[in-house]
Formats: C-alpha cells, structure tokens, sequence
C-alpha cells in the first residue's frame, strides 16, 4: 500500500502554501511533516483527509479500498480531540469504536475499547467524565481513536501537544507497532516524536507571489 | 445502520445530560404565550381567536433557539470532522442530528402547546388538533432549521444571522398549521388537505434538509 501526492497545489484562502508538492509513503513507514508555522503542514494532513481540494494535483492511496475516499481509510487526529465533556472516557471510547466500525462486533469493541484505555494509560480515569480530565488528558482520549478500529492510515497534527514523556512514549509504541504491521503514518511535528522507520518532508514557504 | 443508531443514541444522551437546551426552549415558550394576554387585555374572545397563531409563532421562535446547537459542539470540539471521516455519509449524519433535535425539543414544545392553550382560552375543540398539527409540522423545523445551522457555523454569534436565514422557511408550516387547526374548527372539509399538505412539507424537509446540511457542512470544514 501506497500513499502519493503529484504535483500539489495547496491554497489556504487566496495564499499559495505549496507547490509543485510531491511525496509518497509506503507501508511501513512514517513520514513526518517538518518546517516553519504556517508552512502548510496542517492544510497538507487536512487535504489528505479530504477536508479541503488541493487546487492542483491528486492524492491516491495505491493498494486501497477502491470503494472509499483516502479520508474514510485514515484516522485523523486534529488540534481537537473529538471529545464530549459530559459523557466518560469509556462512553466516549464506546461511542467512536460504534461509530467507526459499525460492522463488527460489540465483543471485539469491548476488547478494543480495553486496549485503547491501557496502551494510553487511561485505566485509572475510565469512569470520569472527560469534563474533568487536564488537556493532557484529554489528548490522550483522543489518541486512544487511533486503536478503536483498523484504519491503514493515520495522519496526525502535532500528536504530542500537552503529553508528557511517558504519554509521547506511549504513543511513539502504538505508532511504531501500527507501522510495523504495514500501517503508514504521517505526522506534522516540531518536535523529535521517536517514530521508525521515519522520513522527514520538510515543507517550506512559498515566496508571496 | 448500526453506526446512524449509535450516534442517534449518544445524541440523546448528550441532551439529556447537558439539560439545558430543552429546559431553556420551554420556559421560552411558557413565557411568551403567558406574556401575551397581558399586553392584549383580558378579551377572551379575541385570545381565543388568535391562539392558534400565537402558539405556532412562539412555538417557532422557541424551537430556533436551539437549532444552533444542532452541529455547534460537535463541531466546536473537533467531533463533526471525525464523523464526516466515518462510514457514515454526512447527510446521514445530519439527518440524525436534526431527527435527535426533533425528539429533544419538537416533540417536547408540541406537548406543552395544548397546556399553553388554556392560558389564550383556546376553543375546546381545537386542542386535540393543535397537537397532531405540531407533531407533524415541526419535523420541518429541525430538518430546515439544520440547514441554517450549518451554514452559520463558523459566523461569530450568528444567532440573528440564523433566524434571518431560517424564519422564511418556516412561512408555508406556519400557514397549513393554523389552516389546519381553524379549519377543524370551522370547515371540517378543509382540515384533511391542510393537513396533508403539511406532512408534505415535513416530508420534503425530511429530504432536503439533509442535503443542503451536508454540503454546507462541507464548506465550513475547509
């Protein structure tokens, strides 16, 4: 499986972000998404995902479903976690291991649902409403999406934003077990995130024309 | 299916929980039509000649209260993107918010009007047709209302901006309603075409609604 972009053209308003923009990311490894604010690297993981066009170019996700979009085969975690204050982590975990995969069943949700709350080291909050969870916390629920059904692809905004080392660390396993078992990840980062195998694409700014 | 009646489910959780919405949407309601005959005067007669259009009026301006709150927090929190990213195609998903927003305050305000009636002195005969017109008339307030929803998402306080958009649809629901509702009253052989009528539209919103939601709904997620 394969994920390339050819020849991008990603607009943000009336302003050029990238051009002339391509990469591709095979099964097996993560590309990380370098370079300055407002460099396009959040604009490049939401064109992916199918939230804006790019104005020029394609995105294809070779060895895929033919029958769904890139974005319905990616999970995305955005600067938001996704999460509902007035319902508990394990309500929150329940309802998005429902909703994203409706077909299987309610025995395996429940194992994933186990497995998200321990690889992100929720365990102990599971009962609380996510009301009361710190920002830290509260990414981590949003994290924890990522094991709650299969999706080849992951793309994440700054993952690590508010974790602390042993949560980055936690997340740096989940990411590099997904990838080993010919998952492909794309991260936009400024920081080291501890991924592998990675490659970096450092994205630049396009001179204001 | 499994995944529109899970999210249906955690919709009417949600409202039951935060409380707010549907509490806020009736004491609006209660108050407007208590209001009402004091500014009017204690002519019985003219209350309960005007009551079924006050009931329907005040019924729309409560029920648009909460229309912004349709799409608002999920999108606020990041939720909306994550299910246009699901299995799920976006007008589903629309077409359960605005089903969820009928339950949690439609159906509530239609169960409240016939209490309110007593306040207006409405005919004594009306009040079993006041209810079945507002349960099959505001369908069309949640599903056209999603439309103005969406579209305002990202305008900052776009309350007015909504009940702009959104009150001119509502024009033919509130005409059939109270045609249905006087004609019971007074010419028995014109309620049954007002009141197919008014099932069309809540039927035609059923459909369009949706649509229109999700495409707007799109934009804003740019």
């Amino acid at each position: 499986m394969q994920l390339t972009g050819e020849n991008l053209v990603l607009q943000r308003g009336q302003r050029t972000l990238c051009e002339h923009l391509s990469f591709a990311v095979t099964a097996g490894e993560v590309l990380l998404l370098t370079g300055p604010n407002g460099a396009g690297k959040t604009t490049l993981l939401r064109a992916i995902a199918g939230f804006l066009a790019p104005a020029a170019g394609a995105i294809e996700l070779k060895g895929g479903d033919t029958e769904q979009t890139v974005g319905e085969q990616a999970h995305f975690v955005g600067h938001a976690n996704g999460v509902k204050s007035n319902l508990t982590v394990t309500e929150n975990l329940e309802f998005w291991a429902a909703f994203l995969a409706p077909k299987s069943n309610r025995m395996s949700h429940i194992e994933r649902i186990d497995k998200a709350l321990e690889d992100f080291n929720l365990l102990s909050l599971a009962d609380i409403p996510a009301g009361y969870l710190s920002a830290g916390q509260k990414r981590r629920l949003g994290l924890a999406r990522l094991v709650l059904a299969h999706r080849p692809l992951w793309l994440l905004d700054e993952p690590t934003s508010s974790l602390d080392d042993a949560s980055a660390t936690n997340l740096a396993n989940v990411v590099n077990a997904h990838v080993a078992a010919g998952g492909l990840a794309i991260a936009a980062t400024h920081l080291p995130l501890g991924f592998e195998p990675a490659r970096e694409l450092r994205l630049g700014r396009v001179a204001a024309s | 299916m499994r995944a529109a009646w899970t999210l249906l489910k955690r919709d009417l959780q949600l409202a039951v929980r935060e409380g707010g919405a549907i509490g806020t949407a009736l004491g609006f309601y209660l108050l407007v039509v208590a209001m009402l005959p004091l500014g009017l005067g204690p002519d019985l007669n003219l209350l309960s000649r005007i009551a079924p259009g006050i009931l329907w009026i005040a019924l729309l301006l409560a029920a648009l209260l909460s229309l912004s709150r349709i799409f608002e927090t999920d999108f606020e929190d990041g939720s909306l993107e994550l299910m246009a990213l699901g299995e799920l195609p976006l007008e589903l998903v629309a077409a359960i918010k605005a089903l969820a927003h009928w339950l949690t305050t439609g159906i509530p305000l239609a169960l409240l009007a016939p209490l309110l009636g007593i306040l207006l002195n409405l005919d004594i005969g009306a009040y079993g047709v006041l209810v079945l017109t507002m349960l099959v008339g505001t369908p069309a307030i949640s599903f056209l209302g999603s439309i103005g929803a969406a579209l305002t998402l990202r305008a900052r306080r776009g309350g007015l901006l909504l009940a702009l958009l959104v009150l001119p649809l509502y024009v033919p629901t509130l005409i059939y309603g109270i045609t249905a509702i006087s004609s019971a009253l007074v010419a028995p052989d014109a309620f049954v075409p007002s009141l197919l009528i008014l099932t069309a539209l809540s039927l035609g919103s059923l459909v369009l609604g949706p649509i229109a939601a999700a495409a707007a709904l799109r934009i804003q997620m740019q």
